[in-house]
């Protein structure tokens, strides 16, 4: 039960592991293994973000001049949908959770595999339907409705969208099964010994996604059903001219979506705590108060969709009310963000790839976090509802904090996927052009949103032009730092230095096993008698600061 | 000090109350946001390199928050964040209530133009809405096909414009001027060209203004400009006026770029194919009566999107705009896309 292995002990690669036990393709595609369905997700995901990227690089291309650049009107609205879909629904939504979560939550509960391993893999293909449905639905019928699928545009666009929304009806189901499989395995497969406060942060994080996974996601999947029925059927439900509301249909969407976004942000958070307490040698300085504050934002935000409203017409007191309450969602990731830095505080901090992304991502939650309680503060939303602004609050918040938080995941658990350490010199290097290219990217959208140009433009006034050409060249630094990545991390997976298995010298559970672990996981069932975050000496004198 | 942050944070001009009114929260609020995320960052790079590794695996205290802690990080930001949400509410409900006395304007958006009828006897208007300086205006505003939202980045207002139903929206301009109209709720292809523009008028001059065009559209002479310049010049100047007033180049480019209309460049007798697949020739009778009749004789490739004029120009108005069209003849045989934007802000000659 060493929480560190032996510093002068050469590493070896586990002859045997998760990776070759069985052999063939048709083993992968029928596995029941969590971690082969993790990394199956990693491959999904990793080729839609791609494809997610290469849409977003042509929106910045076209933004390049105030006039047409590269393409035409209609071509820019399929590539902003596209883009929009792509990445909320097949990489942002199963990034962190499908990848992440179904490799490691066993791992940390000391469990042989989840609950129902049938239905995990069921909905590794009810992914692949969903999306293989929706994208090619959305190249082929020219869907150019935003992500956002708004009533009566969505209705009456005579472009294809039906097909597109059973994509993500298919997509919804996915998520739903993932959720209820993960909340099962933490409630029943805990290992002896490992008591809910005794749970990594990372499981409290998935725990409180798997909640709201459950419950929000059968309600989008209506909603875009509901828009279908309308289509095809030609009932009136959301459009006025055949007798329907069209604000029913962004109650109803933004009662998944809003929601949503924390199906996103959750996860990445719950892989900041465990990250920054292990690089950072650290016991998770408040562990309740960042486990409780998953549940509270999980919570409260089932409770905040209004604030996407705002100039909707819907009553001021709504608004009032959706504000108020939005205010709570940024209290509680305040509570993160001051348990994180502080447990940085008498730390022994090892500089490394993971950490850059922490940095970066503190900074990002930060100004991405008190720029949504900025937009929700009604007064101000007025001005900056449907501008850059918002475009460049979410970015902050999906790109800043979600993506930072899945490239401190791949770096931080990239050994114990493989066995195989990255080059840590190009991870540093890529990892401040990622950094600084995002902010580059962003931070001229506040300034174009302040200045008021509206979102989805394809064509703006020209007094934009200066921000405009400033994001689109910080966007090609941020992809350029994703080209660094791909190269050495594809390089490492042959080549990279063995890892050993525990290079980061973590208390985690999942480090307890080899990297990359055998397919059982672990020999014996791991009997947990310490706190997987404590970095406490054994048999010395326990130091106990309060501040 | 308030221009100043306003230049920085590339804020347009304060031409409405409202705006004078909510964009002090706004530096309010972006301040503390900027010196928190960057206190945060700042914190966090002095800890990681005071608290750096000194040797491998090495151990470290138990670091537990005190109640006080936990009660001073989650108070200091309900604090600031509630005090946020107090002020920005108050203005929001002073911003919603439009006082009794406002002028009323009817605001249609439709895909992608801006209509605007003024209560009593009119007159009606596309793209361009007059308005007094230093009074309420009142916008009812309904859209005849999506959702669209009228926004006036210089005015700091916004509001969706819905498909059966009326929203309002009121704004008090405080300096005469020109100020854009833009659409923000997504709506299709030319969302991002579904402009219009405000123009402020000192109050006697709108006065005079109402007065004019009231008076019925056969005596109308552009005398009406906020300019105050009256016309003179050619037909051709007077047809190119009215072209820029009632909107018309909005649609229709003068550079030769197709837009949501065909060009007008080289429009005289070129020869048009139609949807049905006919062809006609674009003379002086086709142009009259495409606008009085725009729906009759689409051109290939276009959207029936055009409103009638029937009613809304006179005779001698539509023979202007005809020799305007006529005057627009390219140098050379070849149209070589200009560099310049499609579209172009509405200026007086």
């Amino acid at each position: 039960m060493s929480q560190s292995s032996d510093p002068e002990a050469v590493p070896v690669y586990p002859a045997v592991n998760y990776l070759n036990a069985d052999r063939g393709v048709w083993s992968w595609f029928s596995t029941l293994d969590h971690k082969r369905i993790g990394l199956m997700y990693l491959i999904t995901a990793l080729f839609f973000f791609l494809v997610g990227g290469i849409f977003a690089m042509a929106i910045r291309l076209e933004l390049l001049t105030p006039g047409p650049t590269i393409m035409g009107a209609n071509t820019y609205n399929r590539m902003f949908t596209l883009h929009g879909v792509v990445m909320i629904f097949l990489f942002m939504i199963p990034a962190i959770p499908g990848v992440f979560g179904n490799f490691l939550l066993p791992l940390m509960l000391g469990a042989k595999d989840v609950a129902f391993p049938r239905l995990n893999l069921l909905s590794l293909y009810l992914y692949w339907t969903g999306a293989l449905l929706a994208v090619g639905a959305m190249v082929m019928g020219g869907t150019d409705t935003g992500w956002t699928f708004y009533a009566p545009y969505s209705t009456s666009t005579p472009t294809t969208v039906f097909p597109a929304l059973l994509g993500v009806f298919i997509l919804g189901f996915s998520s739903i099964l993932t959720g209820l499989n993960f909340i099962v395995t933490i409630h029943t497969l805990r290992a002896p010994g490992l008591g809910w406060m005794r749970l990594q942060l990372f499981i409290w994080a998935i725990y409180a996604t798997s909640i709201i996974q459950v419950l929000a996601t059968p309600v989008i999947g209506l909603t875009v059903l509901l828009v279908g029925i309308e289509r095809v059927g030609g009932f009136g439900l959301f459009d006025p001219t055949k007798g329907g509301d069209p604000v029913l249909f962004q109650h109803m969407f933004w009662f998944y979506s809003h929601p949503a976004v924390y199906i996103m942000v959750l996860p990445s958070m719950g892989v900041i705590s465990d990250a920054i307490a292990a690089v950072a040698r650290k016991n998770v300085f408040g562990y309740k108060m960042i486990a409780y504050s998953s549940l509270g934002i999980a919570f409260v935000g089932f409770f905040a969709w209004g604030h996407h409203m705002f100039v909707s017409g819907q009553s001021p007191f709504d608004n009032g009310a959706f504000a108020a309450i939005s205010m709570l969602v940024g209290v509680f990731t305040a509570i993160k963000v001051f348990n994180w830095v502080g447990t940085l505080y008498r730390g022994a901090v090892r500089v490394s790839a993971p950490l850059v992304y922490i940095c970066g991502f503190l900074f990002f939650i930060v100004f991405g976090g008190m720029t949504g309680i900025a937009v929700a503060t009604v007064s101000l939303d007025v001005h900056w509802h449907d501008t850059y602004f918002v475009v460049a609050h979410f970015h902050f918040i999906m790109v800043g904090a979600v993506i930072m938080g899945f490239l401190t995941a791949l770096h931080y658990w990239f050994p114990k996927m493989f066995g195989r350490m990255y080059h840590e010199g190009w991870a540093m290097v890529a990892a401040s052009f990622i950094v600084l290219g995002f902010m580059a990217t962003f931070i001229p959208q506040f300034l174009a949103g302040n200045a008021g140009m509206p979102r989805r433009y394809y064509m703006y006034p020209e007094r934009f032009e200066a921000l405009n050409v400033a994001s689109t060249a910080g966007s090609s630094l941020l992809a350029f730092g994703f080209v660094i990545i791909a190269i050495y991390l594809i390089y490492a997976l042959r080549h990279g230095a063995i890892a050993g298995d525990n290079p980061w010298d973590s208390g985690g559970i999942e480090w307890m096993t080899s990297s990359p672990p055998p397919k059982e996981n672990f020999h014996t069932t791991p009997i947990i008698v310490r706190d997987p975050h404590s970095y406490q000496g054994h048999g010395e004198e326990v130091e106990h600061v309060v501040i | 000090m308030n221009d100043l942050m306003r230049r920085l944070l590339w804020l347009p001009v304060q031409a409405s109350t409202l705006a004078t009114r909510i964009d002090y929260l706004h530096y309010f609020v972006i301040t503390v946001t900027m010196i928190s995320s960057i206190a945060t960052g700042l914190l966090a790079f002095i800890l990681l390199f005071k608290y750096r590794e000194r040797r491998r695996a090495q151990s470290t205290p138990l670091v537990m928050p005190s109640v006080k802690f936990e009660i001073v990080v989650i108070g200091v930001p309900l604090f600031f964040f509630f005090l946020w949400f107090v002020q920005g509410y108050k203005d929001y409900i002073w911003y919603t209530t439009p006082p009794k006395d406002a002028m009323d304007v009817y605001v249609m958006g439709k895909k992608w133009m801006w209509k605007f009828a003024y209560g009593g006897q009119g007159p009606n208007a596309i793209g361009t809405l007059h308005v007094p300086q230093g009074r309420p205006v009142r916008l009812l505003m309904t859209s005849r096909d999506v959702i669209h939202s009228f926004y006036v980045p210089d005015f700091r207002i916004k509001q969706d414009v819905l498909p059966g139903r009326y929203t309002e929206t009121w704004f008090e301009a405080t300096q005469p001027g020109r100020y854009q109209i833009l659409c923000a709720e997504y709506c299709g292809t030319w969302h991002s060209q579904m402009w219009g523009e405000v123009v402020v008028m000192p109050a006697a001059e709108f006065d005079q203004w109402l007065l004019e065009q009231r008076r019925g559209l056969s005596e109308r002479v552009d005398t009406s400009t906020d300019d105050g310049a009256s016309f003179h010049g050619s037909i051709v100047e007077y047809g190119k006026k009215i072209a820029m007033a009632e909107g018309c180049v909005k649609c229709h480019s003068l550079d030769g770029q197709p837009h949501i209309g065909p060009t007008w460049l080289d429009l005289y007798l070129r020869r048009e194919t139609l949807e049905n697949g006919e062809t006609v020739l674009a003379d002086e009778g086709y142009l009259t009566d495409s606008m009085i009749d725009p729906r009759g004789k689409i051109v290939k490739g276009y959207k029936p999107v055009m409103p009638t004029y029937k009613g809304r120009l006179a005779a001698p108005e539509a023979a202007a705009l005809v020799e305007f069209i006529k005057s627009l003849r390219s140098p050379s045989l070849e149209n070589v896309p200009s560099k310049e934007a499609i579209y172009e802000p509405v200026k007086r000659p």
